[in-house]
């Protein structure tokens, strides 16, 4: 899955440069960097509580960065905030998938192009095409409520509302949480093939072997701290990686 | 009591019932959107009603010096910032909340709107009160948007009683009542039912259409539907808190400023009487638990029909018993409703 040629000499889509954040006086994340290239998969993995959604919040402008920088396409915005990092082509897929359960599949998906259709873009029929052609079970379903959806359902509509955007940068929160092995798989297989449309992923999992197979490249995130980063297969096996994160199941066993 | 006075108090119901149904369904969505509880939504009824007699008048409506000082101020406050994101926004800005109003001013004070016809003077009125929802929005909820249900409470309060002291400032105590819309009075049956109930009830059926449209239909009525169902969610599709709760109060303002031109020609309305009017319309809103609008209507219509029966059996009791009626809903929806925690 790995080993893209030549994408050193790329500009990075997304570089985080020393992002500091804290909850009052407990500082989250420490002087945490990384990059994400276009159309490159990285992937965020480490144990629960090491900061990894604190990470991806802070980026999106959920949550206030305390110190250093975001810079998305070139820009680092003095103060980050979500209509401007979405209008600009950024989007995330939160852990608690954050659907609107109450409304339709389809009315969810609609709403994933409100950036889009703000900024004067009309093309959300052929995008809801594409998406429907990524998931046929959302088409399937596309007048059931959001909140009467199976988990793996769920979970496509969540990645599918945030492709209704259109992203430059797909940022996904555990899409494997909670979900049986075989729609894990499904969601992953979507996640490499948005590489072919030049959507670059930022993921992030606490189920490393999936996580490292799918990505280019890995950061593992300990405590707030970078511990260790590298590309994912030679992170497949480093023998710390394969000690805390990936077990004795081997790596071809996922 | 017999059929015919029977059927005369139930017109009365239903034509202020429908009334309050409006100020209901405003009350739900402000709520529903922003977790604001707007106590000052019978303000606009008034603000209405008195900004129509005043330009019937001849007069010049202290509303437009509102107007014109909360534009200056939302310019003075937001200038500094938009002024950084390109001149387009900032133009934009300028536009809304300094130009539109001098225009505004310009057709009240140039124009002589006492001898336009009605349709005209209720559209002017409508563009004198309506900006004032969004403008009131940017200015005392905006900044605490995040705040607990509790502060945005004491808040709503602390507007209401400056409105209803301006209201005092611009239009005096006296009361003000305007033409009907229609001098058309039919009788069924030997029941008189004017014109003007009619287009009460028309009109706030059509209202209440329009609404339901709005939010099935449209990108917009989607997006404020999508905000009170999960805000988080809203958030990160690029719906902004801050555009939600304007859009929000725009129809909460023309709501209750439509109403109080509606009604204006059945009662006399002083600028203290929204709030007895807002509250009727807040009681409606209780029944359908601030959630949902068909139950927040039709109680709201039972408040009607309520009031205008008591106020044939004990009319010195008519409030008390419309507004009693809120105890047995509280009791009823405390021991039925089950809180529903969202998966955390």
């Amino acid at each position: 899955m790995s080993g893209m040629t030549g994408v050193e000499e790329v500009a990075p889509i997304l570089e985080v440069n020393d992002l500091c954040v804290s909850y009052g006086k407990v500082e989250a994340l420490h002087h945490v960097s990384l990059k994400v290239r276009p159309g490159e998969i990285v992937t965020v993995i480490g144990p629960n509580g090491a900061g990894k959604t604190t990470l991806l919040s802070a980026i999106m402008g959920v949550l206030p960065v305390a110190r250093g920088e975001v810079r998305f396409r070139g820009e680092a915005p003095a103060h980050i905030d979500i209509e401007r990092m979405v209008a600009s082509g950024m989007t995330l897929v939160p852990e608690k998938r954050e659907l609107f359960g109450e409304m339709s599949v389809a009315d969810n998906l609609l709403l994933g192009a409100f950036m889009r259709r703000r900024l004067g873009f009309r093309d959300e029929g052929e995008t809801m095409e594409k998406v429907y052609a990524i998931f046929p079970r959302l088409k399937e379903r596309h007048q059931q409520m959001a909140g009467t959806l199976s988990g793996g359902e769920r979970q496509m509509l969540a990645v599918g509302r945030a492709l209704m955007a259109q992203p430059r940068l797909l940022m996904l929160d555990e899409p494997s949480l909670g979900l049986a092995p075989l729609i894990v798989r499904e969601i992953f297989r979507v996640v490499a093939d948005l590489r072919k449309l030049g959507v670059a992923v930022l993921l992030v999992e606490q189920n490393a072997r999936a996580a490292l197979q799918v990505s280019d490249y890995g950061y593992v995130l300990e405590t707030g701290e970078i511990a260790l980063e590298g590309p994912s297969d030679q992170l497949e096996d480093d023998p710390k990686v394969v000690e805390a994160y990936l077990g004795l199941g081997g790596k071809h066993a996922a | 009591m017999d059929l015919q006075i029977a059927l005369l108090l139930g017109q009365d119901g239903i034509v202020n019932g429908a009334i309050y149904a409006l100020l209901a369904l405003a009350l739900v969505l402000v709520f529903a959107v922003t977790r604001v509880i707007f106590i000052p939504q019978g303000e606009f009824v008034a603000y209405g009603a008195l900004t129509l007699a005043s330009l019937q008048a001849g007069g010049t409506p202290g509303t437009l010096w509102l107007l014109l000082a909360l534009g200056a101020l939302v310019a003075a406050i937001d200038a500094p910032v938009i002024a950084r994101q390109g001149g387009r926004r900032l133009a934009g800005l300028l536009g809304r909340q300094i130009l539109y109003p001098l225009a505004v001013a310009a057709l009240v004070l140039g124009a002589g709107p006492r001898d336009w016809p009605l349709a005209l003077q209720v559209l002017l009125t409508l563009a004198l009160v309506v900006p004032l929802g969004p403008q009131l929005y940017r200015l005392a909820y905006q900044p605490i948007a995040e705040a607990p249900v509790l502060i945005l409470l004491i808040v709503s309060v602390a507007l209401h009683l400056a409105l209803v002291g301006l209201g005092l400032l611009f239009f005096g105590a006296e009361g003000s009542r305007t033409p009907a819309f229609s001098e058309l009075s039919l009788d069924i049956g030997g029941l008189t039912v004017t014109g003007q109930s009619l287009w009460v009830v028309g009109a706030s059926a059509v209202l209440i259409v329009a609404l339901y449209v709005f939010f099935e239909k449209s990108l917009y009525g989607k997006a404020l539907r999508a905000t009170a169902i999960n805000r988080a969610g809203a958030r990160l599709m690029g719906i902004s808190t801050t555009l939600a709760g304007k859009l929000s109060f725009l129809l909460a303002a023309a709501i209750g400023a439509l109403s109080g031109i509606l009604i204006a020609p059945i009662t006399t309305i002083y600028y203290d009487t929204g709030f007895l009017v807002g509250l009727k319309g807040f009681v409606g809103a209780i029944v359908g638990g601030l959630a949902s609008y068909p139950v927040a209507a039709a109680g709201a219509l039972l408040v009607g029909l309520l009031e205008s029966f008591s106020s044939f059996w004990a009319s010195a009791f008519k409030e008390v018993i419309v507004f009693t009626l809120i105890i047995p809903v509280l009791v009823w929806r405390s021991l039925t409703t089950r809180h529903v925690e969202e998966e955390e």
